[in-house]
């Protein structure tokens, strides 16, 4: 058995930061185009054999949740361009792997709500977000999805879209800037990895 | 107009024409079976990805055939013009700029110029070449938006992401001129906000050099020289010229049906009179491949008048002196401005006494283009809704405002 041949200081149960031991570490082999040169490594808090990982099944599947959080493209408003902007070439949003905007609720984790809700929308976001499969995150994008913003004395809009739905992450700004939307995604990362 | 379910798949341009005078759409019969097909309500939106934002079109199919169209707006009413009485002039500025969120300048253009012909404010000559140069950008980032996301819709990704390269950089520059990349807050009555920075003309020169290189290169080569996009928009969703007139269309709509009507031209304000490179775009076709070529020949023609703008552009001060309390005299006043979409106009009231304006009331253009939608969708296919409805290039915000 692999587990009986582990040193006897990793054998303790020591909890494992997947982003310190398992994402950066570097597989021992040669890569290709590379000069046949071997890629450092670094000492491993885990067994010595490389395809070993102990965990909770837990935290594995919280991890594999937080690497990719479809979105739902729900764009309302002047966010919606902003969010178009995050997701364009420049601000990339496929590097955190949350680029997948679905058109329909059904394939998304997360719904990002860019724009003023108005009393009119709220119905059917609500539908929206009970139409998601769980589980499902909402990030609240701009001040009018945060607190109403600018439209906090409007007789048509929600004073926040956390009246409908329950929000995970806010994103102030107006309209938040592509790197703040970044940031939001990010932070839901943390949130899902914790198992939140 | 009965005829067999093969047949009901297709209607040729007379026929269409026909049933958007008034001829009435049977239901197809299957008559092997001896059934009637039923007639469908689809509901397309306020959620869908081709809408454009949070319309709601209620269609009524026969088959893949279009009968009725009916389109429900108002899922991003905010109330601007009501929030308008309830803000100072200054303060209005910035609620302009949520009304058309994707040509924010030409919004507050329209906004600061109703004040500026209540109150009779000489614009500084700077300031007035400062405020075409940044419609101008502010028209292109909007084009180049339409561009991507008409992409989008019949089928293209990357003039999505080439338009949004381009449209990264104008935004950068406006971020460095007046702080924010979407709603700027620029325009103040009698004037702009700042001076350009340190450096800011010859970035935009070599900006507008990269530009038109990717327009010529990129953007018509991908989108002109490829099949499908001609299959999907030439000769769909004609407006012959005395509908597009009868409906009240404006900007590009009106143009690629051949009427040449230019609010920069033949209503002039600013300083677009003097400028020599001035020439409106002008399609004769009417169909959504026209209104694409009035687009793209507008960003040529954006290039062309930023360039001419900074060849002659004047020195002197930005912003008039207007004291440190302004208050609008009374008086009332209707100001337009040829925005990216068409007519933007603000008819203002100011009672004389308030700091707020008694009445402001927006013409967005989405809204009276929008008109058309029910009687052009009329007989088409599903399919071609999304590429009609996209070549309309509405924006909700300014449609519900």
């Amino acid at each position: 058995m692999a587990i009986e041949e582990r040193p006897a200081k990793t054998a303790k149960g020591v909890p494992i930061d997947f982003e310190e031991d398992v994402i950066q570490r570097r597989p021992v082999t040669t890569q290709a185009g590379l000069g046949g040169e071997e890629m450092p490594t670094r000492p491993s808090a885990l067994a010595n054999d490389d395809n070993m990982v102990f965990t909770t099944v837990a935290n594995l599947v919280n991890w594999a949740r937080s690497r990719s959080p479809w979105p739902l493209g729900y764009g309302l408003a002047c966010c919606a361009i902003e969010m178009m902007a995050t997701a364009g070439p420049h601000h990339d949003l496929s590097r955190f792997g949350a680029e997948v905007f679905r058109s329909s609720p059904r394939q998304a984790d997360v719904m990002i709500v860019a724009g003023t809700v108005t009393h009119k929308m709220a119905p059917r976001l609500r539908r929206l977000y009970e139409q998601m499969p769980e589980p499902k995150w909402v990030i609240a994008m701009g001040n009018c999805a945060s607190s109403g913003g600018e439209f906090w004395d409007s007789y048509a809009t929600l004073q926040g879209v956390d009246t409908v739905v329950p929000v995970d992450v806010y994103v102030p700004g107006c309209p938040p800037r592509p790197e703040a939307l970044t940031e939001g995604v990010l932070r839901l990362r943390e949130k899902i990895t914790r198992g939140g | 107009m009965k005829r067999s379910p093969e047949a009901a798949e297709l209607s040729t341009e007379a026929e269409i024409r026909q049933i958007q005078e008034g001829a009435q759409i049977e239901l197809p019969v299957i008559e092997d079976e001896g059934l009637e097909t039923e007639e469908l309500i689809l509901n397309m939106g306020p959620q869908h990805p081709s809408t454009h934002g949070v319309l709601r079109l209620v269609l009524r199919l026969s088959g893949e055939k279009v009968i009725e169209c009916i389109p429900v707006m108002g899922y991003l009413h905010r109330g601007l013009e009501k929030i308008f009485e309830w803000r100072t002039f200054h303060q209005g500025i910035r609620y302009a700029d949520q009304s058309d969120y994707v040509s924010n300048m030409l919004n507050e253009h329209a906004y600061a110029g109703a004040m500026e012909a209540i109150a009779e404010i000489d614009v500084p000559r700077r300031a007035e070449f400062i405020r075409t140069i940044v419609d101008e950008l502010s028209r292109c980032a909007a084009h180049l938006i339409w561009l991507g996301t008409y992409g989008l819709d019949v089928g293209a990704t990357t003039p999505f992401l080439w338009c949004l390269r381009d449209r990264e950089e104008i935004l950068d520059m406006f971020e460095e001129l007046c702080g924010s990349r979407m709603n700027f807050n620029y325009y103040r009555p009698g004037g702009v906000l700042y001076d350009f920075p340190p450096g800011w003309v010859s970035k935009l020169e070599r900006f507008l050099d990269r530009y038109q290189k990717h327009i010529e290169e990129d953007y018509v080569r991908i989108l002109e020289g490829n099949e499908i996009f001609l299959e999907r928009t030439v000769g769909v969703g004609v407006i012959p010229s005395d509908v597009a007139k009868a409906y009240g269309l404006t900007g590009p709509m009106l143009r690629a049906s051949g009427v040449a009507w230019d609010l920069r031209v033949d209503r002039p304000y600013s300083i677009y009179p003097e400028l020599q490179s001035m020439k409106p775009a002008v399609y004769q076709e009417g169909d959504a491949f026209a209104r694409y070529k009035v687009r793209v020949q507008e960003m040529r023609l954006a290039i062309a008048l930023v360039r001419e703008c900074i060849a002659k552009l004047p020195g002197g001060t930005v912003r008039a002196r207007l004291g440190h309390v302004w208050k609008c005299p009374k008086g009332e006043a209707y100001y337009t401005v040829e925005g990216a979409k068409g007519e933007v106009g603000v008819y203002m009231i100011s009672d004389g006494r308030s700091p707020n304006p008694f009445r402001a009331k927006m013409r967005g253009p989405s809204f009276h283009n929008l008109q058309i939608a029910p009687w052009l969708l009329r007989g088409r296919l599903v399919a071609d809704t999304v590429a009609i409805l996209g070549s309309m290039d509405f924006v909700l915000g300014e449609v519900d405002r």
